[in-house]
């Protein structure tokens, strides 16, 4: 299928004639191809010959036929802003295949900007509850056994679009483009823990920012953190970028993007939270009954078709309907798409491997007989968690929480083949 | 997945065989001088909060000078977050989430405008200043009377009208301590 929005470059010159004959005949094009978008050789003989390569690079750039871009937000609704005046930037999920999003496009929030800090003059101070009181290089936390895991992070602001209404006119880069995927590496919290001597009644650690804001979450010591959460230096193969926490950040998996501190200054043990501005005007859940949810950490079980999705149009015919999955209770165990507006479901195929707290990319065969219906995802994690319908999520959370929206996304397609977003 | 047991053994072994320094070699110890320029942290019970006390009087003028710009005249209708009002509103259709109608810990507050404002210039004012300001805040939102006065003695008594707002998680609301 075409999108509307195309993220290929328009042909020009002496393919303008064979394009506007193939739009005339041929303009639906094939589902899932995000890269080579529309055709424009009707023929082999329209396909340009071969010709020697530009010069080998120093670094590698996308093709001038591709373009790809996160969508930076200054609020709610307020879109496409300048980036000095944006306080999120969403991935765009719907250009996307596979499920590693690439680092410059994984989604970025941040508090004070995105400081570029020098990572010889960087320090982590590690204190509190301990036998020890130790200050790290980068240097040193690099010297130090690592690993290496692929996982989601999610704002805990994604889906934040739904809560209310749905506008027809946006994307899945709006609706759902605040989580990514990337490998990260780096130091074990458990070996951290163990050099400066953890106090075994030191329950929660604060993870303190070198951002201006010094942001900074209490995070809860239960077992499944204390085993998962990793000091990363390295992000996707290479050093982290500025915007995901240069030199050093948190990775909690499956837990709320926010506690993934970046620019990571400081780890202080001790044995109740500190209720930092974080984590309580900030990312807690006001209820119908004007209660907030608090410390609701994890990321539910959610997915999104990416394709068709939001401003796309569809041809009658063949689909590939392709979307992701991800939970931050464990790994995705199903999906299920249904074509006809929830009546019934069929299940999704997953492309392997499926990872524990990383998104997973599912995919279905569909022929659309060109009448209007609805198009909705709902996945299952191997805990059992379902991805509760937009009815029953709204009855249990009311619409004001903000955050934690992880309700099934509806995608409604009309006679023409025009796909919106809806909320049900 | 991960063995802690393991990789701590592992790099036991990896240590001796490269380094003639000790395993734990890592990093170095911290003194009390450098960690009192970093432990900025203040807990609901008062835990980190400086020497030092600030009024209402003083935080009306500090107020006036380095955050009126974007937070408004009396704590609202500004470019930024509203301060001020919108008590009585978290269960309606528009719930306006302000200090004085949301925040449980006034505690909270001191922490994070000394942490983080003056947005340009985080931490510069004095910690009479910031106290002054929490003591503006409070007294914009009817918490504390126009002569109210704080330090790190009355701070953490005082009462927010949203203390009991908040439904910890279940998941993490007791976490054990590890045997």
């Amino acid at each position: 299928m075409t999108s509307r929005n195309e993220n290929v470059t328009e042909p020009s010159g002496e393919d303008a004639f064979s394009r506007r004959k193939f739009l005339t005949v041929a303009s639906a094009g094939v589902a899932g191809t995000v890269v080579t978008g529309r055709a424009v050789a009707d023929t082999l003989a329209d396909v340009p010959p071969r010709e020697v390569g530009a010069d080998l690079s120093g670094h590698g750039e996308r093709s001038k036929f591709v373009h790809l871009a996160m969508l930076p937000e200054a609020g709610p609704g307020k879109r496409n802003v300048d980036p000095s005046d944006a306080i999120n930037s969403k991935a765009p999920l719907g250009k996307l295949v596979g499920t590693i999003t690439p680092t410059d496009l994984h989604y970025e929030r941040s508090h004070s900007g995105n400081p570029d800090l020098d990572p010889a003059k960087h320090r982590l101070l590690v204190h509190g509850m301990t036998r020890k009181q130790l200050v790290f290089t980068v240097d040193d936390l690099m010297r130090m056994p690592s690993i290496t895991r692929t996982v989601f992070i999610e704002c805990t602001g994604n889906g934040w679009e739904n809560w209310k209404k749905a506008d027809p006119n946006v994307t899945v880069q709006n609706t759902h483009g605040l989580v990514s995927t990337n490998e990260w590496t780096g130091v074990p919290l458990r070996f951290l823990i163990d050099l400066v001597g953890k106090d075994r009644r030191s329950t929660w650690m604060l993870a303190e920012g070198a951002d201006a804001a010094g942001v900074d979450r209490s995070i809860p010591l239960t077992e499944e953190i204390m085993d998962e959460a990793f000091i990363a230096y390295g992000q996707n193969g290479e050093p982290l970028r500025p915007a995901h926490g240069f030199p050093i950040r948190l990775i909690t998996p499956g837990l709320e993007g926010n506690l993934h501190i970046k620019w990571l200054r400081r780890l202080k043990f001790g044995d109740q939270p500190w209720m930092t501005r974080w984590e309580t005007d900030r990312y807690t859940q006001l209820l119908a009954n004007g209660k907030a949810m608090q410390f609701q950490l994890r990321m539910e079980t959610n997915s999104v078709i990416t394709s068709p999705s939001g401003m796309m149009e569809i041809r009658p015919g063949y689909h590939r309907i392709t979307g992701l999955a991800w939970s931050g209770h464990g790994k995705i165990a199903k999906v299920e798409i249904s074509t006809d507006e929830g009546r019934t479901w069929k299940q999704a195929e997953l492309n392997y491997p499926v990872l524990p707290k990383a998104q997973t990319r599912f995919q279905l065969d569909w022929t659309w007989d060109g009448k209007p219906t609805k198009i909705v995802s709902r996945s299952t994690d191997d805990k059992g968690n379902v991805q509760p319908d937009r009815k029953s999520f709204i009855a249990q959370m009311g619409t004001n929480a903000l955050f934690h929206y992880n309700a099934q996304q509806t995608w409604a397609i009309d006679a023409s083949g025009r796909v919106s977003n809806v909320l049900a | 997945m991960f063995s802690p047991k393991q990789l701590f053994a592992g790099a036991v072994a990896a240590a001796l065989l490269v380094l003639p320094a000790y395993a734990f070699d890592f990093g170095r110890p911290a003194n009390s001088d450098e960690i009192k320029l970093w432990d900025i942290d203040v807990r609901p019970d008062g835990k980190g909060l400086p020497d030092g006390s600030g009024t209402v009087r003083h935080g009306k003028e500090v107020f006036a000078e380095n955050c009126a710009a974007c937070h408004g005249d009396n704590g609202q209708g500004g470019i930024k977050d509203r301060l001020v009002g919108g008590q009585g509103t978290l269960a309606s259709d528009k719930p306006i989430k302000t200090v004085g109608s949301f925040w449980p810990y006034a505690t909270t507050l001191f922490d994070y405008i000394h942490r983080a404002m003056p947005y340009q210039a985080p931490g510069s004012l004095s910690v009479d200043d910031y106290y002054a300001l929490t003591a503006y805040l409070l007294s914009l939102n009817g918490i504390l009377p126009p002569d109210g006065k704080l330090d790190k003695e009355t701070l953490p008594k005082v009462k927010m009208p949203n203390r009991d707002g908040f439904i910890p998680d279940p998941e993490f609301s007791k976490v054990p301590v590890p045997k």
